[in-house]
């Protein structure tokens, strides 16, 4: 009895400094959040509270992220949180009526677009930003400085599993070598652009390395000689130094991936935009309205630039900043693919 | 030798002979035993290799990022601003919440199961069941907790909040739980049970103050590894739409459990999959944090069993 008194003592006062511990800690951060808050904008932003939930695409949230923060700074009584659940986990919660914006780096497919309509859920989509979709060889590769969208497609189509093994099987003049695929899952929206984009009908073969993050693919193509692979721009420029971009010949000649070839469109078929769609019925209130609008102001597309993205051409987003302004619903893209879509005629 | 073959003259030869056979197959039988326990050492010694290599790994990258700024500032863009503060104090709520549901719930079921309810077919099946669930994949439990607790218990959980998170944590540590509480009891000699029956107890007065205090301290152990688990897992939890971003922390009333919340593992995926080398650097800091918080749990299971076996 008396040994079972001071265990449950025991046990009390150990979960008690459990419970300190994250007293200690929580008190400590709320000390911090509020540091920056004095800086600009607060005497017009601080009246404004609310919350805003943010989710989707891992390739956007970087953007969301940057965006959230400085917002957080202008206006310290919203609550803006960002989540990752992938472009299509994300619109599954956004078409359920679960967050007020969702991010996606393709456009809303048809299967969605049906579903958000069963829920009665509208949504306005919005262009926040460019990437240039990049294929890399390793530093060592000297013959693959341009590549034509056809030999992409010999390269990747379903029908290549197991055949084209090689790279002089690609063109006829390089030399024989090993071919060693890199590239994101099947799940990812960069994948399933890259392969619509190269016309493999948004299929690929089977037989390459797959994986979720992209730096594994960095790691992959940088230590095979005779690799191959793709991804992002960011993931390119931050490994300039192991890793060589393809250019990209899309029947006018070759083209490398850069800002400014993303940006002024001549990066093609492998630019793509990257979308936020916020849900119709909350676009009035104040505190998601005010972060959508300091989401797509220019004064602020420096965030989507220092985050590795191309932010959009002045002309571009100002018709983006009309369209919500206009609360204009639905998709430009009707569940297909944005590949040679123009964005500045679609908007 | 000598005297050995001095008793039997007959079979002289016949003894030598068989004595050499069995001196050689001890030879040969010593000699598979060395050749075992190298075999063994060279299997630690590689295991524990591959750990040192990965721990050099990680300390030379992450040591330099941890500073105090480190442990007070809300995830960035940037990543000298970036900190860790959300998802430490998130996977401290959760855990907290998660030791507060499962002792109780699971210490109780295996009590229950171990001394309470008489061996039948349905007892057994119980204990299958358990025993299945401990092997289920996580993000299974992840999905039952954002059809349950996300969505069905809303008005309770408010979403996506810490209450569910832990709940989604505790139902996945559970039967990790009351099996160990199980092994724990069935370890204590049923001599004690029958003489505290003898003496008139009932069996609520055995288990009480006999049975638990005894097997406490295994109790402990299994409850303290179980929750070890349970702070690295992110799978289900990002199932369950846990964040990735906020800049702000749960109030520390009733209200906080509604509020949403990120963890440890989930910022540590997030900054490992940016494209910049300084993210990378910010997630070996982190892992570093979540290795100490997993070694002082390991080491309060230590402390408490040593305590209380004395």
């Amino acid at each position: 009895m008396v040994l079972s008194k001071k265990m449950l003592r025991l046990g009390y006062s150990s979960a008690l400094v459990a419970m300190m511990a994250s007293l200690a800690a929580c008190g400590g951060g709320s000390q911090t959040a509020t540091p920056d808050a004095g800086t600009t904008e607060t005497a017009a932003g601080s009246d404004l509270s609310g919350t805003v939930l943010v989710d989707g695409s891992s390739t956007v949230f970087p953007i969301s992220e940057a965006m959230a923060e400085e917002f957080g700074a202008a206006y310290p009584n919203v609550a803006v949180t960002v989540g990752v659940s992938g472009t299509g986990g994300g619109f599954k919660k956004f078409c359920a009526g679960e967050t007020d914006i969702t991010g996606a780096s393709r456009p809303i497919s048809q299967e969605e677009i049906d579903l958000c309509a069963q829920n009665g859920i509208e949504y306005i989509e919005l262009p926040i930003a460019l990437d240039g979709l990049t294929v890399v060889v390793n530093p060592e590769n000297d013959f693959a400085q341009c590549l034509t969208v056809e030999e992409l497609n010999t390269i990747w189509e379903p029908a290549a599993q197991g055949t084209v093994t090689n790279w002089n099987q690609v063109r006829s003049d390089f030399p024989s070598a090993p071919l060693g695929l890199y590239g994101p899952g099947t799940d990812s929206g960069t994948y399933d652009f890259f392969m619509d984009a190269i016309g493999a009908d948004g299929e690929s073969r089977g037989d390459y390395t797959a994986s979720e993050d992209d730096n594994v693919i960095v790691q992959g193509v940088s230590s095979d000689t005779n690799g191959l692979g793709f991804f992002g721009l960011a993931y390119f420029t931050e490994n300039e130094g192991s890793l060589k971009a393809v250019e990209i010949d899309n029947g006018d000649g070759c083209v490398a991936p850069s800002a400014e070839t993303v940006a002024d469109g001549t990066y093609q078929p492998l630019s793509r935009p990257e979308f936020i769609y916020v849900k119709q019925s909350v676009a009035d209130d104040p505190a998601i309205a005010a972060f959508v609008d300091f989401y797509i102001d220019s004064a602020n597309a420096n965030l989507v630039d220092e985050v590795g993205y191309v932010s959009l051409p002045e002309e571009i987003n100002e018709k983006v900043v009309a369209r919500f302004e206009n609360k204009t619903t639905g998709t430009v893209f009707e569940g297909g693919s944005p590949i040679g879509v123009k964005l500045d005629e679609a908007l | 030798m000598t005297p050995l073959s001095s008793q039997a003259t007959p079979l002289d030869t016949g003894w030598d002979i068989e004595q050499k056979e069995v001196l050689n197959a001890l030879g040969r039988r010593q000699g598979i035993d060395r050749w075992f326990s190298w075999l063994a050492l060279l299997a630690v010694v590689f295991s524990l290799f591959v750990l040192v290599v990965l721990l050099v790994d990680v300390l030379i990258d992450g040591v330099p990022v941890l500073n105090w700024n480190f442990f007070t500032s809300f995830p960035s863009r940037r990543p000298a601003e970036a900190g860790i503060i959300s998802a430490l104090v998130g996977t401290i709520w959760v855990m907290v919440l998660v030791a507060l549901f499962t002792f109780p719930i699971g210490v109780g079921a295996g009590i229950f199961l171990e001394e309470f309810v008489p061996d039948s077919w349905l007892a057994r099946a119980i204990e299958i069941n358990i025993s299945n669930l401990a092997g289920v994949p996580s993000i299974i439990y992840g999905l039952l907790g954002l059809q349950v607790f996300v969505r069905i218990l809303f008005p309770i959980t408010q979403g996506r909040s810490v209450l569910s998170g832990a709940l989604t944590l505790a139902l996945l540590v559970l039967p990790i739980v009351i099996i160990a509480t199980r092994e724990s009891l069935r370890s204590i000699p049923s001599s004690l049970r029958q003489a505290g029956f003898a003496l008139g107890a009932t069996r609520w007065q055995v288990v009480r103050s006999h049975v638990f205090p005894l097997a406490l301290p295994g109790i402990l152990t299994g409850v303290i590894l179980a929750l070890s688990r349970a702070i690295g897992e992110t799978a289900p939890l990002i199932t369950i739409g846990a964040l990735t971003y906020i800049p702000f922390l749960p109030d520390l009333s009733l209200r906080g459990l509604q509020s949403p919340f990120t963890v440890l593992p989930i910022q540590i995926y997030n900054w490992v999959s940016r494209p910049q080398a300084d993210f990378h650097a910010l997630a070996a800091g982190a892992i570093i944090v979540l290795m100490v918080i997993l070694l002082l749990m390991n080491a309060t299971a230590i402390y408490l069993r040593n305590r209380f076996q004395k």
